[in-house]
């Protein structure tokens, strides 16, 4: 099996609702797909789909052997309960019979300090918090990333912080990332494919054929500007 | 109360500490406050068919553990509506049920002499919930955070919430001869959300809880020795001063 994932005929139904009609996709190995759309359009339902969480009709094929690592839009946690990011990740590294070094270098490479972690997982800034979901990841040794809006409520400076260093990870690692956006220029930027999910038809395919103009103009249902970094 | 129900009573005390964290923190107070209501008619039955009480509640309590997973695994109902309807119904048919002294005992608890059936159980029980949460602890962390997060992890979300819910209803049987159906629910509530206020890190919430649990059970014991009053609704309030109290800590 050459490609990561690969969906066929993919549907979700909530009661008389469907989600999600006839999805077909493929993810190539080492590659990103980014998923668009608007609010409602069940880019996380997808995602959520993707991992077995919610009942689907249809194929996913997951490559042999993949481990993935998932890191969620925001958690439904109260701020004070007292489960420090450390408490977080050493229940994750017992899990996989991780040395607690493994803890220390996955920080590292997160870019987030011991101390920051030291404290409560509901105290964490967005940015903090995100880091710590994706070092958690980490420590399973993934050969996939799946980010469900990684950069959602985050400030700009820490939004390309962020995108630079699942850039780095992806390169690093050789992950195949799957993610969640609602920044088009990121999605033109970094990219391989496409996903575009309307409520009324769903495209796949390569940036350039996905974000054009009208294309955009029919899943929307509105006008959508985006600025492209030429490099 | 003879010696043997008093040390019985601290395992029943630490069960009840480390289970209650993870009550409080999943937001499942007013679930161990209700669920603890189901055992009423199981108390019933018990008392109709002469067998110990005790052994009709753990079926009842077991059952309706089971139908709260179903309900949020498998018909996607809140949990705070499940409790809302069958609980009260619980309460209702297991008050119809049981009359007189019997009630009140049930209600409230009566903590006299033990039968070896109700020892061998109280042990077996105590152990097996500590047992749960010391070896499940990192399991339960990382579903509490997300349960996608912990699909991704390798975790069957599904079992870890059924076994979490039946050791639940297990530590609500443990210590329904202490405090009845209706305290029940309070010595797993307050201790564990006292400990959620003075804790910065799991492993102090998980030793305060239990500390707080073990203590209030041991003070409103000797208190109810002393003051010749009922032992639950003195654990209860004991219990009840150490939260009053952590709230003077900012």
């Amino acid at each position: 099996m050459d490609n990561t994932l690969e969906v066929d005929h993919l549907s979700v139904r909530f009661g008389d609702v469907e989600v999600l009609k006839d999805l077909s996709f493929q993810v190539a190995k080492g590659s990103s797909l980014a998923v668009i759309g608007p609010n409602g359009a069940g880019k996380t339902v997808l995602f959520r789909a993707l991992i077995g969480a919610v009942p689907f009709d249809g194929t996913i094929r997951w490559m042999p052997g993949a481990r993935i690592g998932y890191v969620p839009q925001k958690l439904d946690l109260e701020r004070d309960v007292p489960i420090t990011g450390m408490d977080f990740l050493r229940a994750r590294a017992r899990l996989t019979r991780t040395p607690d070094a493994h803890i220390a270098h996955a920080l590292d490479l997160v870019g987030i300090s011991r101390k920051v972690c030291e404290g409560m997982i509901g105290t964490l800034s967005g940015g903090q918090f995100q880091r710590l979901l994706i070092g958690f990841a980490l420590l399973g040794d993934p050969s996939v990333l799946m980010l469900d809006e990684p950069t959602g409520g985050i400030d700009e400076p820490g939004q390309k912080r962020l995108n630079e260093l699942i850039r780095r990870l992806q390169e690093e690692r050789g992950l195949t990332v799957l993610f969640i956006s609602h920044e088009l220029s990121v999605v033109y930027q970094y990219a391989t494919d496409v996903l575009c999910l309307g409520h009324r038809r769903a495209c796949f395919g390569p940036p350039r054929k996905i974000l054009t103009p009208d294309l955009l103009y029919e899943i929307y249902g509105a006008p959508v500007d985006y600025h492209v970094h030429d490099h | 109360m003879t010696i043997e129900t008093f040390l019985l009573s601290i395992p029943m005390a630490i069960a009840a500490g480390l289970v209650g964290c993870f009550v409080v923190m999943r937001r499942m107070a007013l679930a161990a406050d209700a669920l603890s209501h189901v055992a009423l008619p199981g108390i019933g039955v018990a008392l109709a068919l002469h067998i110990n009480p005790i052994f009709g509640a753990a079926a009842m309590l077991f059952f309706g553990a089971l139908l709260v997973w179903a309900a949020e695994e498998k018909a996607r109902v809140s949990t705070e509506t499940i409790i809302g309807v069958l609980f009260s119904v619980a309460l209702a048919v297991g008050s119809m049920m049981t009359s007189g002294e019997d009630l009140i005992e049930a209600l409230f608890g009566n903590a006299g002499a033990l039968s070896w059936p109700e020892i061998c159980f109280s042990l077996a029980a105590s152990g097996a919930v500590v047992a749960f949460v010391v070896t499940q602890r990192n399991r339960l962390v990382v579903m509490l955070v997300s349960p996608d997060v912990a699909r991704t992890a390798g975790i069957d979300v599904q079992r870890l919430n059924l076994l979490y819910l039946a050791t639940f209803a297990l530590t609500i049987a443990l210590g329904l001869r202490y405090l009845g159906v209706l305290l029940m629910g309070a010595l797993i509530i307050i201790p564990a959300a006292t400990a959620k206020r003075l804790a910065r890190n799991l492993t102090a919430m998980l030793v305060v809880a239990v500390a707080i649990a073990v203590a209030a059970t041991v003070a409103g014991t000797w208190l109810a020795h002393g003051l010749h009053g009922e032992t639950g609704p003195l654990i209860v309030i004991v219990a009840a001063w150490c939260f009053l109290l952590s709230l003077l800590r900012r």
